[in-house]
C-alpha cells in the first residue's frame, strides 16, 4: 500500500516554443495542456483508487465510528485525537494489547524476512550450477509462491493440528521428540506455526527475485577471480554479494512490507482472534474494528501504522541508497 | 491538429464518466435492494449440514412464495463466519438484502444500527401479531423497551445428547442430570477407554453460550441490570473457572479440544469416539454425519443440583434465527410479505422440520413431529428453563471478549498450565477492559 506512490514526473512540454510561426494563445494553451489532459485519466483513477480510501481512513480516525453511527457514518461525532489517545496508551489495556501485537509483528517480520532471505539466496546459489533436474527442482521451489494462499493455508492448519495433524505424528508419534503432542495453533507454538507458514510462503519470492539477479552477474568476473584464486566462499562474498546489492535492496523491503502487513496468514491459521503470542498487528486491527464494531479506534490504528512503514521504508531507502552511491562511485 | 483535439475530448470524457461513474456507484442496484416491486434479495443464514442442504430446503418454498404472491425472491446462503461482515458492511454502504436472517443474539447489536426495520405493533400487525409467537423467543429480538429489530423464525435449544451405547457399557443407566453426576459418570466412561464430553474451545461463540448458562446457574449474569459490564463479578468468575475445569480440573473434556472450533466435536460424537455432547438442536447435523436416530438419547443439560427451571436452574440460552428486514429496502412491503409467509404456520411447520429445530410460532408448535422425545426436550427448555443472552447493544463485543478470554483459559489448560480464580479473574478483567466505554 505505501510502496504505490508512482511518481508523476512534470511533463515536458511537447513543442518547442518558438516552434509555432504564429503564436495564437488559444492554441498555445491548447497544446501546453493536451499532456495535462492526457494524464488526466490517470490522476482521477489514481485519485479514486488510492487516495480517496486512504483520505477516508484518516478521516474515520478522527471520528467515534461505532455501532452507533456505522449508518449514517457523516453524523459520527468527531472525537479528536481520542482514538489516538487510546491507541497510544500504553497504561491501559487497549494501548497495551496494541503494542504487545505491535512488538509481536516486529518479531515476527524481522525473523521472516531474515529466514525469506537466507534460504531464498541459498538456494537461487545452489540453482546456479547446471545440473539434470535443475528446471524441475525451480518448479518446485516455486510452487508455495504460486499456491493460492488459503488453499496453502488452510494445508497446514489441518498438519499442526493437535490430535490428528500430521506434524506431531512426525515430531511425536515417530521421531519421538515430545513426551506429548504439542498445540501449534493455540498457546506459546503458535508463533512458530505461524513463522513456519510465512517463511515457507515467503521464500520463493526471494528465490526468484535473487536467481533473476544473478542472471546479470557477468561470467567472466567469477573465471577472473578463480584464475586469482578466489574460492566459493570468496567468490560468494567479494562477487556475487556486492553486485546483488541493489536486487536485495528491493527484495528485503518488500519482503519486510509484504510480511509487517500479511493477513491472509494469521487469520486462515488462527481465525478472528489470535493467540496472544501470534497476535499479528494486521489482525489486531481487524478485531479492534470488525469484531468490536469501533471503526474509528480501527482506522486510529492503521493511520498510526501507516506511519510507523512510512518511517521505516523512508529511514531504509535513504540508509541504502547513500550506502550505494558512496560505493558506486 | 485534429488527432491532438480529438485525443483531448477524449482524455477529458473518460476522466469525466469514470467520475461519474465512481459516484454514481452507491445508487445502482448490485446488491439488488430491488427498486422493482417484484423481486427480494434474502440472505439466509445456514443452518444444513452445508449451503446446498440449505438451498434444497429453501428453494421450493420461495418458488411457492412467487406463485402466491408473484415476488421472485433470490437467495443467498451466507456462511455463519462472513454473516456479520457481510451485514456490517451491508449497513455502512446502505446497500444490502431486503430481508435477512440473523443470529437472535445479534438483536440488540444490530438494533442499535438502525439498520433494520422496526417492528412495532403496526408492523407485527400486518404479520399476525405479536401474540402468535412464543415468549422465550421474543425476547432475544432487541433490547427491553425498544420495539424489537426482528421476528424469531427457528428456536433452538441446547441439550445434553449421549450415546446409548457408551453409556451402557459404562453401566450408567441414566444420563447425568448434574455436573457433579456427569463427573462423576465420566470415570466410569473413561475406564472404558472412551472420552467423556466435547467442547468447541477454539470457538468464540460456543464459549459464550455454556459460560452464559454456568453464569445464570452461579446466579450472576455478565451485565449489571443498567447494562454495565460485570465480568469480574466473583460469582461470574466461578461460573467460568467451573466450565473451564471441565477440561482442567475434572479433565472429563479432552486437552485436544482445546482447538476446536469447526464442529469437531460433533464429528467426534457422530463418529461415536465420544459419549456425550452439549449441543443446540443437533438432531440434522448428526443424521448428515451418518449417526443412527437410534444411537443417541437427549437429555436436559444439566444443572448444578435439583431439576432445570428458571433462575439458577437454567439449562439453556435461548439459541434461534430471526428473520429481519431491512430498512434500506425498496420493497418494505414486499419483504413483510416474505416475513409473514415465512412465519405463517404451514412453512414453519416445513421449516423447522428440516432443521430439526423448534417454531417459535405457537400454532405451528402442535405438529406431533415435535412432539417427538428429542425435539420435546429441547421443546421443554425453551417453555421452561432457558434464558436470553444479554439484549444490549455491546452484546456482539461482550461474545468476542469473553468468548477469547475462556478460548485462552482453555488453551492453558490443554498446555498443563493451573487454571485458578485469580487467572480466570485477570482474563476477565481484560476482557472487561476491552468493552466499550459507552
Amino acid at each position: 500500500m505505501t510502496t504505490t506512490t508512482t511518481a508523476r514526473k512534470e511533463p515536458v512540454r511537447p513543442i518547442s516554443p518558438g516552434a509555432a510561426r504564429v503564436p495564437r494563445r488559444t492554441g498555445r494553451i491548447r497544446r501546453a495542456s493536451l499532456p495535462y489532459l492526457l494524464l488526466l485519466p490517470a490522476l482521477v483513477l489514481e485519485l479514486l483508487v488510492h487516495l480517496v480510501p486512504m483520505v477516508i481512513g484518516i478521516v474515520m480516525s478522527f471520528k467515534e465510528l461505532t455501532q452507533f453511527y456505522i449508518r449514517d457514518w457523516g453524523s459520527a461525532p468527531w472525537s479528536g485525537l481520542g482514538n489516538y489517545r487510546l491507541s497510544v496508551d500504553f497504561d491501559a489495556p487497549v494501548g497495551e494489547a496494541l503494542l504487545h501485537s505491535f512488538l509481536v509483528t516486529v518479531g515476527f517480520t524481522l525473523l521472516s524476512v531474515v529466514l525469506c532471505w537466507l534460504i531464498g539466496t541459498a538456494a537461487a546459489v545452489f540453482m546456479q550450477d547446471t545440473f539434470r533436474g535443475r528446471g524441475l527442482l525451480r518448479a518446485l521451489f516455486l510452487v508455495p509462491y504460486a499456491l493460492p494462499v488459503y488453499a496453502a493455508v488452510i494445508t497446514w492448519v489441518f498438519m499442526f493440528q493437535h490430535d490428528n495433524g500430521l506434524v506431531n505424528h512426525v515430531l511425536h508419534d515417530q521421531l519421538h521428540l515430545t513426551d506429548k503432542p504439542s498445540f501449534w495453533l493455540i498457546g506459546d507454538n503458535s508463533f512458530y506455526a505461524l513463522l513456519t507458514v510465512s517463511v515457507w510462503k515467503g521464500w520463493p519470492f526471494a528465490f526468484l527475485i535473487v536467481t533473476a539477479g544473478l542472471q546479470n552477474i557477468p561470467g567472466e568476473l567469477y573465471e577472473a577471480a578463480a584464475l586469482d584464486g578466489a574460492g566459493v566462499w570468496q567468490q560468494l562474498r567479494r562477487i556475487t554479494l556486492p553486485s546483488l546489492r541493489p536486487v536485495n535492496q528491493v527484495l528485503v523491503l518488500v519482503l519486510f512490507l509484504w510480511t509487517f502487513n500479511d493477513f491472509n496468514t494469521p487469520y486462515v491459521l488462527f481465525g478472528k482472534s489470535a493467540p496472544e503470542p501470534a497476535d499479528l498487528v494486521s489482525v489486531h486491527i481487524y478485531q479492534a474494528s470488525f469484531v468490536t464494531w469501533n471503526f474509528g479506534t480501527g482506522s486510529a490504528m492503521s493511520v498510526l501504522l501507516l506511519l510507523f512503514l512510512l518511517v521505516v521504508t523512508g529511514g531504509y531507502l535513504l540508509l541504502t541508497s547513500r550506502g550505494r552511491r558512496t560505493t558506486d562511485v | 491538429m485534429r488527432s491532438i483535439r480529438a485525443a483531448a475530448v477524449g482524455a477529458v470524457t473518460m476522466s469525466l464518466a469514470l467520475a461519474a461513474t465512481a459516484c454514481g456507484g452507491g445508487s445502482s442496484d448490485q446488491g439488488g435492494s430491488g427498486d422493482s416491486p417484484k423481486t427480494l434479495t434474502y440472505w439466509a443464514s445456514n443452518q444444513g449440514a452445508s449451503i446446498a442442504v440449505d438451498k434444497k430446503v429453501l428453494q421450493p418454498e420461495l418458488d411457492k412464495f412467487q406463485q402466491r404472491t408473484g415476488i421472485k425472491v433470490k437467495l443467498e446462503v451466507v456462511p455463519w463466519s462472513d454473516l456479520l461482515n457481510r451485514i456490517l458492511t451491508a449497513t455502512t454502504s446502505g446497500q444490502g438484502p431486503d430481508v435477512l436472517n440473523i443470529g437472535n443474539t445479534w438483536s440488540a447489536s444490530l438494533q442499535a444500527t438502525g439498520a433494520l426495520l422496526a417492528w412495532d405493533d403496526e408492523n407485527y400487525s400486518k404479520i399476525g401479531g405479536r401474540d402468535r409467537f412464543v415468549d422465550s423467543a421474543l425476547g432475544s429480538t432487541g433490547a427491553q423497551g425498544k420495539d424489537p429489530a426482528a421476528v424469531p423464525l427457528y428456536s433452538m435449544a441446547y441439550a445434553l445428547y449421549y450415546n446409548k451405547q457408551i453409556l451402557a457399557d459404562a453401566g450408567i443407566t441414566k444420563p447425568p442430570a448434574t455436573w457433579d453426576e456427569l463427573v462423576a459418570d465420566g470415570k466410569k466412561i473413561e475406564a472404558e477407554g472412551k472420552s467423556v464430553i466435547g467442547v468447541e474451545g477454539a470457538n468464540v461463540s460456543e464459549n459464550i453460550h455454556h459460560v452464559f448458562v454456568f453464569a445464570k446457574q452461579h446466579g450472576a449474569d455478565f451485565f449489571t441490570p443498567e447494562g454495565k459490564p460485570d465480568f469480574t463479578n466473583p460469582k461470574v468468575v466461578d461460573a467460568v473457572k467451573q466450565y473451564v475445569d471441565l477440561m482442567a480440573k475434572d479433565k472429563i473434556v479432552p486437552t485436544g479440544d482445546a482447538e476446536y472450533g469447526q464442529n469437531q466435536s460433533v464429528s467426534d460424537f457422530a463418529k461415536g469416539k465420544q459419549a456425550m455432547l452439549l449441543w443446540q438442536s443437533a438432531a440434522a447435523n448428526l443424521k448428515s454425519q451418518g449417526m443412527s436416530e437410534d444411537a443417541y438419547g437427549v437429555a436436559p443439560v444439566p444443572v448444578r443440583s435439583g431439576v432445570p427451571g428458571t433462575g439458577a436452574q437454567t439449562n439453556s440460552m435461548v439459541a434461534g434465527i430471526n428473520i429481519a428486514v431491512f430498512k434500506n429496502s425498496h420493497n418494505v412491503d414486499g419483504a413483510t410479505k416474505f416475513v409473514k409467509f415465512m412465519t405463517g404456520d404451514a412453512e414453519q411447520k416445513i421449516l423447522n422440520k428440516a432443521y430439526s429445530s423448534i417454531p417459535p410460532v405457537k400454532g405451528a408448535q402442535g405438529d406431533p413431529a415435535f412432539n417427538a422425545p428429542a425435539t420435546a426436550v429441547l421443546k421443554q427448555t425453551l417453555a421452561t428453563s432457558a434464558a436470553a443472552l444479554p439484549q444490549v447493544p455491546s452484546e456482539s463485543q461482550f461474545e468476542t471478549a469473553v468468548g477469547t478470554a475462556v478460548k485462552d483459559l482453555f488453551a492453558d489448560a490443554a498446555a498443563g498450565r493451573t487454571v485458578t480464580t485469580d487467572s480466570v479473574r485477570a482474563k476477565l478483567e481484560k476482557a472487561q477492559q476491552q468493552m466499550p466505554a459507552a
